[in-house]
């Protein structure tokens, strides 16, 4: 069951809607339009998956939707209010090298929560240390923290400040497989205890499948909505399933569409 | 992830020359303001440079200092480059040397004045001799750590392909170390320029740092002291631009990218 | 210890060396390195080595302070807003490349021959390699970091405070070990020309007032010496530095 939009769902569940949005850069003079007309509501605790060929923009539409930039054209709105900048209520996960060398673990997740009093802080620290299995480690430096330690780490800090949206930018993209395939159960089990909006660019097919409630099929630059696949698959999902293989082959004939489009 | 507020074109040049009217007119008027009757005006520093120009002392000391720099330059650079790129490549030669060398480069090339002077007597010989000194240990060391950071998967893939030690050293590991012999270079050459013009305040009686010196000695004539700074630091700035360019050739050609 | 034998065998030929070129010398006009250690065992019964020792390296840290204490904010800010580097950058471009020597005659004019000269003099020849520095500091800081910050809502004093300033002290720390190097050239030089005390004037001094070349040379090696101390002495602020904050250059 694949839908062709990304549209109509009730208002009240909507988180981020994104009317008419389009992004152009200047380069060397000339207009390079990276993105054209995206059309899409995410509701309230839906995890997305943003996935299409190299270079096609998924980075920049994530970065549009979390106020690090202005489209050129359109809107991007979230709890009905168009978004001007960055905040902290919608927190972005880079792929590589976002924690604070200069902060040991619990120097970087309480990054954020400078505002709380002594004690609130350091049970959200703790909480979060907890959540992301980095106990044993409060004192550490990233440094001394391996790749998927950092990223998870990186989660952490993301998810001390209770926002309402998390951005993943191909978070595990510099990790190997093994790594990956906790990690990606890690987050997955987060998720569900905490149920934010997540919203995740990856180039790799398997993970969107085994992750997202809905993948958004992005067309090579410039950039519309292709598709948008529903896995309404339940968690755990069993990545040996018919239903399972039967979602991952329709994704990978509409990203082989894709790179034609 | 730049906010959009990309600069004009035009505000390359509008900046810069807000920055300098301001401070032109900052000058002038603390001239007036204090009513001193030593330190020059800008328009003074003007007139005072058009006088050095038209007489033609000017010129030849500007090829005196240029002509040092050429010299001591050009035998740091034939001496250094092939020492730094031994001790490059040799490493156990670069640890009996390093310990005397560490010891040589924090010693001011001024501070040879005298060892110059014994050696080749006051004049131009002992200028070149002081600039050679200053720039001899930054091309050295440049020479020296461009070769040894050449990876060694590119040493090792020219043992692969069957290459001789020379023909290593020529095909791979010099341009591999290009960009960073040249920046060696550049920084070298401005500091010949530095020294040069210090080396001129104490040890020759011509050149660019000798005006600076004689006119306030013989008549303190401030606005020549203030017009011959600034075009030392105009050529200075000249010779570095134009190496700058040479190096672009260069690094288009091996495809580098470097700034600094 | 096999690593110490070589350089110092070839120390010690080259004093070897040195001794026989003297020892040939009919002229006699530069001392052996025998002459030279006599003449420091001269230098420090009269006690003037030490004086001029702490003069020079007085001079040196005041020189370099107030240039730190000016350039660096100010490198910072210029860094940071494009415009005003795009203002004030080819006026620094212009005085880079002034010897900080050339200022001597307006040196002496504003402060006459003396301490304060000198301290001029060294903050001049600090001043813009700290800045260029601090500009090039704040262009390095990964993009990441920015835009994490602004991700979680700082205000600019914490977002200069929490970022900004760890983002740049490893950068910093390199480049001011570079200009204290710079700094104690100027100063030996300064000395030559514009003060009474300190190394730089030992030098001319031991020349001048007898042609005691063998002070001279002692001086000579006592500048190397407490040049290459202060180099390393920074060197290890930096590796105490980077071993916490050391994201490296990969």
């Amino acid at each position: 069951m694949a839908t062709e939009t990304g549209m109509s769902l009730p208002v009240r569940d909507l988180k981020l809607r994104m009317e008419r949005v389009g992004m152009a850069f200047e380069r060397d003079g000339k207009s390079v339009s990276v993105l054209e007309d995206i059309n899409l509501d995410v509701s309230d605790g839906e995890f997305i998956c943003l996935v299409g060929p190299s270079g096609c923009g998924k980075s920049t539409l994530l970065n549009l939707m979390g106020g690090f930039l202005v489209p050129t054209q359109g809107s991007v709105i979230i709890d009905n209010q168009i978004i001007r900048g960055p905040d902290p209520r919608r927190i972005l996960v880079f792929q590589e090298r976002g924690v604070f060398p200069w902060l040991t673990v619990e120097g970087n997740i309480g990054f954020g929560l400078a505002k709380l009093s002594r004690a609130e802080r350091r049970e959200r620290i703790d909480h979060y240390v907890q959540m992301v299995r980095l106990q044993g480690f409060e004192h550490t430096f990233p440094s001394d923290l391996s790749g998927g330690m950092q990223q998870r780490l990186q989660v952490a800090r993301a998810l001390a400040v209770n926002p309402d949206v998390l951005y993943l930018d191909e978070p595990f993209g510099a990790l190997d497989s093994s790594t990956r395939l906790i990690l990606r159960g890690e987050l997955l089990r987060i998720w569900q205890r905490e149920r934010r909006t997540i919203i995740f660019v990856t180039h790799d097919v398997d993970e969107a499948v085994q992750l997202a409630d809905r993948v958004v099929v992005l067309s090579a630059r410039p950039a519309k909505i292709q598709n948008v696949l529903t896995i309404d698959i339940p968690h755990p999902r069993n990545i040996s399933s018919a239903r399972y293989l039967e979602r991952r082959d329709d994704l990978l004939k509409r990203i082989g569409l894709a790179y034609t489009a | 992830m730049k906010a959009f507020n990309q600069p004009g074109r035009w505000e390359k040049f509008f900046w810069p020359l807000l920055a300098a009217t301001l401070l032109l007119s900052l000058w002038h008027y603390s001239v007036l303001w204090t009513a001193t009757q030593v330190f020059p005006s800008p328009l003074s520093v003007e007139k005072g440079l058009a006088e050095l120009l038209r007489e033609h002392v000017l010129w030849s000391d500007i090829a005196d200092s240029l002509r040092r720099v050429a010299l001591g330059f050009g035998t740091a650079a034939a001496l250094g480059i092939p020492l730094g790129l031994m001790l490059g490549w040799y490493p156990s030669a670069n640890q009996v040397l390093n310990p005397v060398l560490q010891i040589l480069r924090p010693i001011s090339p001024i501070a040879w004045v005298p060892i110059a002077i014994v050696l080749f007597g006051v004049g131009d010989h002992a200028a070149v001799f002081l600039v050679f000194l200053g720039a001899f240990f930054p091309i050295m060391v440049a020479c020296t750590s461009g070769v040894s950071t050449v990876p060694s998967i590119f040493r090792r893939a020219g043992r692969n392909f069957g290459l001789s030690t020379a023909q290593i050293l020529a095909r791979v590991v010099f341009p591999a170390a290009l960009p960073q012999i040249l920046v060696g270079l550049r920084m070298a050459l401005g500091i010949s320029w530095l020294v040069v013009v210090a080396a001129e305040m104490i040890a020759v009686d011509s050149g660019l740092g000798y005006l600076v010196i004689d006119s306030r000695n013989s008549g303190k004539r401030y606005d020549l002291v203030v017009a011959a700074m600034l075009l030392i630091g105009l050529i200075g700035l000249a010779l570095d631009i134009g190496f700058r360019r040479l190096e672009r050739i260069k690094s288009v050609r091996w495809g580098f990218d470097h700034e600094s | 210890m096999k690593l110490l034998v070589r350089p110092f065998a070839f120390i010690a030929v080259l004093l070897v060396i040195w001794q026989v070129a003297v020892n040939r010398d009919t002229a006699q006009l530069l001392p052996g390195p025998f002459g030279v250690v006599r003449g420091m065992g001269d230098l420090l019964q009269h006690g003037l080595l030490l004086k001029y020792v702490v003069a020079s390296l007085f001079r040196v840290t005041w020189g370099f302070l107030l240039a730190a204490v000016i350039a660096i904010p100010l490198g910072l800010t210029i860094g940071w807003h494009r415009r005003a580097e795009m203002a004030l950058s080819p006026l620094v471009q212009i005085f880079r490349p002034i010897s900080p020597l050339a200022w001597i005659p307006i040196a002496i004019l504003w402060f006459g021959v003396g301490d304060l000269a000198a301290i001029f003099l060294i903050f001049v020849g600090c001043f813009f390699p700290l800045m260029l520095t601090a500009m090039s500091a704040v262009h390095n800081i990964p993009a990441v970091y920015v835009n994490v910050g602004r991700n979680f809502g700082l205000s600019t004093a914490d977002f200069v405070y929490r970022v900004i300033y760890p983002a740049v002290v490893p950068q910093l720390i390199i480049g001011s070990r570079i200009t204290l190097g710079i700094a104690w050239l100027v100063v030996v030089a300064a000395e030559m020309i514009a003060v009474n005390s300190g190394l730089g004037f030992l030098i001319l001094d031991a020349r001048n007032a007898g042609n005691r070349y063998d002070l001279v040379i002692a001086g000579m090696i006592m500048i190397g010496t407490i040049g290459l101390l202060l180099d390393l002495g920074m060197r290890s602020l930096e590796r105490a530095k980077s071993f916490r904050w050391s994201y490296s250059e990969d």
